[in-house]
């Protein structure tokens, strides 16, 4: 029994659904991320969960108890706003005691709480400064802070890193997993950047248009995506199309296209093909090997990444360039590129 | 040359508006019944005479009665129906607000006149409680319109956050709302309050056999002899009605700067 259980949860506001029929099960105790571009639902599933919105069918539980009738002031979920929300006419310590109010802790009690968990987001000695002396790192500490205190069963983040610069935002992305590890509470994290959703989080479901398409962890969302939808979201990929000619033993046999005909694990295949259907083949960039044979195409730009660089090779016959990326320059701009058979992926067409 | 013009304009302007008004404690000061230049000398008796006239301190309390209650209605309404423009999307928001600021622009005359007609219509006496009805019409748009400012001003997500933190509706309120609003509801009861207490057409219409302050000084200008206590009490009521505007201000000033969001 999943520890967040979400049913065939629909919401409209009024136009098509935000969120359609939406399954989905979250284990207890891990940090789970929703990926997916602006506007395809996520933050309004987020904020069914935490009570926000009501769905228009469908049920949402958390721990056996279906959630669905209970008002946000009574959910055992608590959130971090994108906004962090942080109450700007209280202090950092009154912030986090807020949600502490209905326990009556005596008040050395609920002292040592409050200090505790600022010294958990290393915020030790800033309990009495104003809201409004807080750079963006400190407030969002405050507001995981202010969460995490009250020991939900679920805590919600909405785009918790969203609002941090570039550098902030790297080195939160290492605390925030440690502090998942450490207090142990599930996170439930909702994030349009997939790099983001994929160092953070052991699981992820990708979310586009109001249903979620794939639920994985992170190496198999991007060794293994179950659509092309998916492959295209997260990080660069090459599509070929192709068709499948024969399967036999554990080789599938396909016309690739520019690519000829391949012979590639039946594993790779990441459908029930038979033999006429159309399909899509799929390549990393850095799968794609420079060589002195193979496909042949000349080199159109070039983005060096510092660790890597990005190639643009225009290959005749299909319009897109392929993207490879490769540790070295090749050594002219007329190239030849090498497609390992075990590399390619078969997607369902469209 | 034409920064000179410009200056002197600027000057000519601030006379216009502020001379006449000083003329009336100037001959609050004067030691003469006559309000004509030269003065005459300086006293203050006429300030020592305001304090034995216990007809006027009965209008005094009688307006400050009439502007407390004012104050007290239009702010929590305004409270209400800001509360409900800015946080629900509501059919017919707009046109309501609109129907609301109407009596703004009606005249004062025509308002009061209709009242009167209206509270003889529906048997209602003339009284200080019909006077507070009458300056509501003209208050609660004022108070809307200081708190839908501030109301606009903060972050939504703070109310839900609270939510979140286990507080419901009611402690929500109390916890984030009315903190953040406070220096609105105070720039509220300061406006409202003066509006009230300088209102003369509605309540000389409404107030009956208790007269206002306004209604008061009004029925003075008839005894000539009374003219320099007036001129007096017009003094007092100037400045007072200064003071309140500038602390209504600074209250509302000192709020915005406060941050408003938690972003």
């Amino acid at each position: 029994m999943a520890y967040l259980s979400i049913r065939q949860v629909s919401k409209a506001f009024g136009g098509p659904p935000v969120v359609d029929a939406v399954d989905l099960e979250v284990p207890q105790g891990r940090f789970f991320a929703l990926l997916g571009p602006s506007g395809c639902g996520k933050t309004t599933l987020l904020r069914m969960i935490a009570g926000f919105e009501t769905p228009d069918s469908g049920t949402i539980a958390i721990d056996g108890e279906v959630m669905n009738a209970i008002p946000p002031h009574l959910r055992p979920t608590n959130m971090v706003f994108q906004s962090y929300a942080i109450f700007p006419h209280l202090s950092v310590f009154d912030n986090i005691a807020y949600g502490l109010r209905k326990l009556r802790l005596p008040k050395n009690e609920l002292k040592a709480r409050v200090e505790a968990m600022l010294a958990t987001v290393r915020l030790e000695g800033l309990s009495g400064r104003g809201a409004g002396q807080l750079s963006g790192g400190q407030r969002q500490r405050v507001a995981l802070a202010r969460a995490l205190v009250r020991q939900p069963k679920l805590l919600l983040l909405d785009e918790p890193l969203a609002a941090l610069d570039k550098r902030l935002r790297e080195a939160m992305q290492v605390e925030l997993r440690q502090l998942q590890r450490q207090v142990g509470i599930t996170f439930l994290m909702v994030t349009h950047d997939q790099e983001e959703a994929l160092s953070l989080a052991d699981q992820v479901a990708v979310m586009n248009n109001g249903k979620i398409l794939q639920v994985a962890s992170p190496r198999e969302l991007y060794e293994r995506p179950n659509c092309r939808e998916v492959a295209d979201f997260i990080g660069e990929i090459n599509f070929f199309h192709a068709t499948v000619k024969a399967v036999d033993g554990d080789r599938v046999t396909v016309n690739g296209g520019l690519l000829g005909v391949v012979a590639l694990p039946r594993a790779n295949i990441l459908f029930d093909a038979a033999v006429g259907d159309a399909l899509l083949l799929a390549i990393r960039p850095e799968d794609i090997g420079f060589a002195d044979a193979g496909l042949a195409g000349t080199l159109a730009a070039s983005t060096f990444l510092g660790e890597t660089t990005l190639f643009q090779v225009q290959v005749a016959g299909r319009s897109d360039p392929i993207v490879v990326s490769n540790y070295f320059d090749p050594p002219s701009k007329d190239v030849h590129l090498n497609f390992p058979p075990d590399m390619l992926i078969g997607l369902p067409e469209s | 040359m034409r920064k000179h013009a410009l200056l002197l304009y600027a000057l000519a302007y601030l006379a216009f508006l502020y001379v006449p008004v000083l003329v009336l404690p100037i001959f609050s000061f004067n030691d003469s019944q006559f309000i004509a230049f030269p003065l005459a000398g300086f006293t203050t008796r006429w300030y020592a005479r305001l304090g034995a006239d216990t007809a006027m301190l009965h209008a005094l309390g009688n307006s400050l009665k009439v502007g407390m209650a004012t104050a007290l209605l239009s702010t929590l309404l305004g409270l209400l129906a800001a509360r409900a423009v800015t946080r629900y999307r509501l059919r017919g928001t707009h046109a309501a607000l609109g129907f609301i600021s109407l009596p703004l622009f009606i005249p004062d005359i025509v308002l009061g006149i209709s009242l009167l007609l209206m509270l003889g219509a529906i048997g209602l006496p003339l009284s200080l409680g019909a006077v507070v009805l009458g300056h509501l019409l003209v208050c609660v748009p004022f108070a809307i319109t200081v708190l839908v400012a501030r109301f606009e001003g903060f972050d939504r997500d703070l109310e839900e956050a609270s939510a979140d933190l286990g507080e419901d509706g009611w402690m929500t309120f109390w916890r984030v709302t009315f903190p953040l609003i406070l220096p609105g509801i105070l720039a509220s009861l300061l406006l409202t309050f003066i509006t009230s207490f300088d209102e003369f057409l509605v309540a000389y219409f409404l107030s009956g056999t208790e007269p206002t302050l306004p209604v008061y000084i009004w029925g003075q200008l008839r005894f000539p002899e009374r003219l320099p206590m007036v001129l007096a009490l017009g003094a007092i009521i100037l400045a007072v009605s200064v003071a309140l505007v500038a602390l209504a201000e600074y209250v509302r000033n000192a709020g915005v700067k406060k941050p408003m969001v938690g972003a």
